[in-house]
């Protein structure tokens, strides 16, 4: 059996329901905003399903500052990328929250990267990590990642060009050796594969594997398909093996990764839940809705029930091909800003309850 | 092995902390612990195991990036690479 992909239905079930109850419980023991809307929207019961344990609308952590850690426990302050005038969220670490979700990362992604660190190429600039207490969404999947690599060489230059250069003699150094590169869809896509397609650069990255992530939002607009991805991402660098993840600042560590299959599976760490984006009942397997992420890792910050505003699909459970147990699914994209406004009255709460 | 070499690797791993971490080597001590000072956050970790990769020419496993809590801890996560500590 392979972990963290090992436990079925029923036994993941017994455990997260005992988990995120007890941290249910916990932040709302400890951060006082999130007890007024868990007591405001009906307040909480023991309950008997997973689907029952309340969820946050992940956007409200770009409005409220949550946390259930005093401030001086705070180590780290994640932030989204959001573009300029946007407003970003805030996600406060203490050193636990911060030590599990790199352990609980490691664990999930060493199915696909064993144990030995490789050469590593970040498909980024250095520059994003400038700031060490506060790193963005970029910053913090860079960090983490990184321990699986070692002589890590960051590819971009602080321009967003590329130094070809740089990567060719990476590559000549650490010939016969597995490389690993990581970085965000878009940029990979953009600042990469794009120039590289302008510049007429063919590369041979020999023995790597690519793990990137970030959505696939703008590649939709430019019709670019996860299977696109790939094959122009093997034809133009050599690249044999992709692995998307799903996973987002407010829930870092158990991220959602694709397995040899394409499929998105939740680790024993976690789970999600599809829902209806107009009643928010839970949907079954096959139909698409709102993705719900649960985590056991926040305990920081309520973070560990949250309603995205990704559009997925839930394509089964403990039966995909490649072995792993858990749910699998597949993220389609973004939910219309219209729609969204149109059911955000449902996340109103009183502020002044805070 | 000899007390020598012994006493040499403990030195030497105080002095690649005290560069990938930029601290004082006076405030190394068994019980300096990661995230416990400013400097050894986790972007110093990263330098810190290149350093150590470097130094003692070996290849930390991925869990042992992990693991390496504390001064002391590194120098029992060493000693499975064969580098020998009093």
């Amino acid at each position: 059996m392979i972990q963290p992909y090992h436990l079925t239905k029923q036994e993941k079930q017994e455990k997260l329901l005992k988990s995120l109850t007890e941290l249910t419980d916990y932040h709302m023991e400890n951060s006082a905003p999130y007890r007024a809307m868990i007591d405001k929207s009906g307040g909480f019961n023991q309950p008997s399903l997973l689907e029952d344990i309340p969820y946050l609308p992940v956007q409200l952590f770009k409005l409220m500052e949550l946390k259930s850690v005093e401030s001086e426990k705070v180590v780290k302050v994640l932030t989204s990328s959001g573009t300029t005038g946007q407003q970003v969220s805030k996600i406060y670490l203490d050193k636990e929250t911060a030590a599990a979700q790199t352990k609980v990362l490691v664990d999930v992604m060493k199915p696909i990267l064993g144990a030995k660190r490789m050469p590593m190429i970040i498909l980024d600039t250095k520059s994003v990590l400038k700031d060490r207490r506060s790193f963005s969404a970029r910053g913090a999947g860079i960090l983490g990642f990184s321990t699986f690599g070692r002589k890590h060489f960051y590819a971009l230059n602080d321009d967003m060009t590329i130094d070809w250069q740089g990567i060719e003699q990476f590559l000549a150094q650490h010939t016969g050796s597995k490389i690993l590169l990581f970085g965000f869809t878009f940029m990979v896509w953009k600042y990469v594969y794009q120039e590289a397609v302008k510049s007429g650069q063919t590369f041979d990255f020999g023995d790597s594997v690519l793990i990137h992530g970030g959505g696939w939002k703008k590649l939709q607009d430019e019709a670019v398909s996860a299977d696109t991805f790939k094959e122009e991402l093997h034809r133009q660098l050599g690249i044999r093996r992709v692995h998307n993840y799903y996973g987002m600042v407010e829930q870092v560590g158990s991220i959602f990764v694709e397995c040899s299959y394409g499929h998105l599976h939740t680790p024993s760490y976690a789970d999600i839940m599809i829902r209806d984006p107009i009643t928010f009942q839970p949907l079954p397997q096959g139909q698409q809705g709102l993705i719900q992420v649960m985590s056991e890792l926040p305990k920081s910050y309520p973070g560990h029930s949250l309603l995205t505003e990704d559009l997925g699909t839930i394509l089964g459970e403990d039966d995909c091909l490649c072995g792993w147990k858990g749910k699998y699914f597949s993220v389609s994209g973004r939910i219309p800003k219209a729609e969204l406004r149109g059911c955000s009255d449902t996340f109103a709460f009183d502020r002044k309850g805070r | 092995m000899c007390k020598g070499v012994v006493k040499l690797n403990e030195q030497k791993l105080k002095l690649i902390f005290s560069e990938a971490l930029e601290i004082d080597p006076e405030i190394i001590n068994d019980e300096l612990a990661y995230n416990s000072i400013a400097e050894w956050d986790s972007i110093a970790h990263m330098a810190l195991v290149a350093e150590i990769d470097d130094q003692f020419d070996i290849m930390l496993d991925t869990d042992d990036v992990l693991d390496m809590s504390s001064f002391s801890k590194a120098k029992e996560i060493l000693t499975k690479y064969d580098i020998t500590f009093e």
